[in-house]
């Protein structure tokens, strides 16, 4: 195994801070009108101050007053804000992610955040919550929520630290962060939300949400409809996580990721979507499908960088941008179409990877070495959602999860490592006898059978309506002893490209139209 | 909790089917007892449903004192006879490892093994010494033969008898027997090779003739063009 592969979560954590002078029923005068006025502008629904409050004020302030310390407690706040009980929740709920994002969380934090959790989203599917919040904030909620059952999976699985008191706790509050709990919660979102039918309607023009970036313009909320729609991306993960690939990816149908949606307004959200969908399709096969998002958001990573640099995500950013050059490079070692991506993710490619990708192609010791090394860095944190049996002896188990689908992607390797050797012939010939070719690659005959047969079955995956589907790049077909090759030609897609065309240049016209000259 | 939702009357419940179940509620411990019955009901009557037997399998990923290994042996019986779909994979992802270290799934992980490498020969021998296992499913060999016919029609114009003869392991008279039927019914076409025996031409596909496939590369979608109306208009 990689001993490289990191399990923990974020960068380093900080030792908790042995500063005394943190009291949490004390709230300094920028805090009073930092929750003033964000209390202000959502009941004003004002988005465009919200979301510079939350953006950039609320970071500003935790880097200047709170660097180590949690934010002042919510009942210090409150009466700053009428008591308002939502407004608590969602304070609350940035306590925790400033909490867990700069200092480690005891258990029992853990288990209060959850709780805060269940209040939030209870209110909101009760449809008692009448704001308009930013996007980026709404994907923070879903996307925070998920990576804190991530990291209680990851905490609980090391039962070999934990304290009598520890065990106590986990067991009183087994429903803490259970895992029936998590997904009931964001399919309860999707369903309440009924946002799988507003996206159909929308098709049909009866509806408008894409258009609107999920905002609701007649004076209603966003918050369950917007919610709702990043709680699919919330399953697609949380599926990931799990080795559940098929019902993640069928998570995310209904949004149509060939097209720009409310899923590519947040960066954040726009790079885990497409960082899990060519996930699962790197464990489907279907390398092809992987490749081809893989590079369009790596090109948009690439030309858009810059203006994320000053925002909070901008680490996380690099990093999926990293692991994603990782994925693209195993999913192009083992389905070798370069084609299929621009010149700059490719060049970008070589640069981090391409020494590796040649290696991998030899498939010996050092290759598996390689495949194994790439995986471990850029794979999910793969969790076990089962709680231990806590009167057995005391194991971790945190690793058991990755452990399996690292092993099982290794033996898929495996069973394709002759590909490699039969493609290589395959490309510069246009025809060979068996004979002729089982000599070459030093195999008997009837070996060479199956390995072409391997690699016809290795090479064509069944798509979602059952149709066959292949992701050759070299192709051949046996007659008698005959073995006939065929190069596969890539047909660009221009159709897209125009349509995409037309609808600029119908936006330019109608940017002329509305210039007035004198 | 968010579980409310779905949880409906007893005797409601009755009248759902195991897959509207699953379409329903997807995260429900309690459609468990449901969802067995219906693995044991696939394998009687030879149907199929990869997503009521994943969401098993994660219902016993969640709770692992639920889980039977009987289950779990049909369910990846199921899932070989669907190849060539990747279903035996997904399922693996599922199931931990410790469980797979159980004699039973070994062998059904080699034969798994045997059919993706397409070592058709090696799989029917390796099948034949555990048979116990295996003839639980009815339709069991059938689906493993159709699959080598795939991908022998992946692969072939024109395939030697011999080669068939180890893929779908039917020899002799009952070979003769299962070729006319094919040429009777599915367009096979015997002939004399060349000193070799019998060559079987297996009907045309994309796949094995190139040529008849379409370029269907550059077709769009009539939503996406729809988006264009309002402009063309």
């Amino acid at each position: 195994m990689a001993s490289s592969y990191d399990y923990d979560d974020h960068q380093q954590q900080p030792p908790p801070s042995s500063d005394t002078s943190y009291d949490p029923n004390y709230v300094p005068d920028p805090v009073k009108s930092f929750v003033v006025h964000l209390y202000r502008h959502i009941r004003e629904k004002n988005v465009y101050e919200i979301h510079q409050m939350y953006e950039t004020s609320f970071q500003t302030l935790s880097d200047r007053m709170f660097k180590d310390t949690p934010w002042p407690s919510v009942d210090a706040i409150a009466p700053y804000v009428d008591n308002d009980q939502v407004f608590c929740f969602l304070y609350r709920e940035m306590w925790f992610r400033h909490l867990y994002a700069r200092l480690q969380p005891t258990l029992k934090q853990r288990i209060d955040s959850w709780d805060n959790y269940c209040n939030l989203f209870q209110v909101v599917l009760h449809g008692v919550v009448n704001m308009q919040l930013p996007n980026q904030w709404l994907w923070d909620m879903v996307d925070e929520f998920v990576y804190q059952f991530q990291s209680f999976c990851q905490y609980r699985a090391k039962m070999k630290s934990k304290t009598e008191q520890e065990i106590a706790l986990l067991r009183q509050f087994s429903q803490a962060w259970n895992v029936y709990g998590v997904l009931n919660f964001l399919q309860a979102l999707v369903d309440k939300s009924m946002i799988i039918e507003i996206l159909e309607r929308e098709k049909e023009g009866l509806e408008r949400f894409t258009a609107t970036d999920g905002y609701d313009y007649d004076g209603g909320s966003n918050v369950l409809k917007v919610l709702g729609y990043f709680s699919m991306v919330g399953l697609l993960r949380v599926h990931c996580l799990l080795g559940d690939y098929h019902t993640g990816l069928k998570c995310l149908c209904p949004i149509d990721i060939s097209q720009q949606g409310v899923y590519t307004s947040v960066i954040g959200s726009h790079i885990t979507t497409i960082y899990h969908f060519g996930f699962a399709n790197l464990m489907l096969r279907r390398y092809v499908d992987g490749i081809l998002e893989f590079n369009k958001i790596l090109l948009y990573i690439y030309k858009t960088k810059q203006y994320h640099q000053k925002s909070p995500q901008y680490e996380q950013i690099l990093k999926k941008n990293e692991q994603m050059y990782a994925l693209l490079a195993i999913c192009l070692s083992l389905c070798p179409q370069v084609k299929l991506i621009e010149e700059t993710v490719n060049s970008q490619l070589r640069e981090k990877y391409g020494e590796k990708m040649s290696r991998m192609q030899r498939y010996d010791d050092e290759a598996f070495a390689l495949y194994d090394e790439l995986f471990s860095y850029a794979c999910p944190k793969f969790i076990t959602p089962s709680a231990p049996n806590y009167d057995e002896p005391l194991v971790n188990y945190n690793q058991d999860a990755y452990r399996l689908q690292l092993k099982l992607f290794l033996y898929e390797v495996k069973q394709q490592q002759l590909l490699s050797g039969v493609r290589t012939f395959l490309k510069v010939y246009s025809s060979i006898s068996l004979g002729k070719l089982a000599a070459y690659m030093e195999v008997d005959e009837s070996t060479l059978r199956t390995i072409l047969m391997t690699y016809k079955h290795k090479t064509r995956v069944v798509d979602n309506d059952g149709k066959l589907i292949s992701n050759a790049d070299v192709d051949f077909y046996i007659d008698e002893e005959m073995i006939h090759v065929v190069e596969s030609k890539v047909s660009k897609r221009y159709g897209d490209y125009f349509l995409r065309q037309i609808v600029k240049l119908e936006g330019v016209i109608n940017d002329m139209d509305r210039i007035k000259l004198d | 909790m968010g579980r409310e939702v779905q949880k409906q009357p007893q005797q409601q419940r009755e009248s759902y089917t195991a897959e509207q179940l699953v379409a329903l509620n997807p995260y429900n411990p309690d459609i468990l007892p449901d969802l067995e019955n219906y693995v044991n009901e696939q394998v009687m009557l030879q149907t199929y449903s990869l997503d009521a037997n994943l969401c098993v399998l994660r219902l016993y990923q969640f709770e692992p004192e639920r889980m039977s290994t009987q289950i779990v042996a049909r369910i990846l019986i199921k899932a070989l006879m669907a190849m060539p779909a990747p279903d035996f994979s997904l399922c693996l992802f599922l199931i931990p490892e410790r469980v797979q270290m159980e004699e039973q799934f070994k062998t059904l992980i080699v034969l798994s093994h045997y059919l993706e490498t397409a070592r058709f020969g090696q799989f029917w021998d390796e099948a034949a010494k555990c048979r116990h296992i295996l003839e639980v499913v009815p339709g069991f060999e059938q689906a493993i033969q159709s699959y080598a016919i795939h991908v022998l029609s992946l692969t072939y114009q024109k395939v030697p008898r011999a080669v068939l003869a180890e893929a779908i392991n039917i020899e002799g008279l009952s070979l003769d027997k299962f070729l006319d039927h094919q040429v009777a019914n599915s367009g096979w076409i015997l002939e004399k090779g060349h000193g070799r025996g019998q060559l079987i031409t297996l009907p045309k596909n994309e796949f094995n003739h190139p040529e008849l496939k379409k370029n269907s590369a550059d077709n769009i979608p009539l939503e996406h063009i729809t988006r264009i109306f309002p402009i063309l208009g």
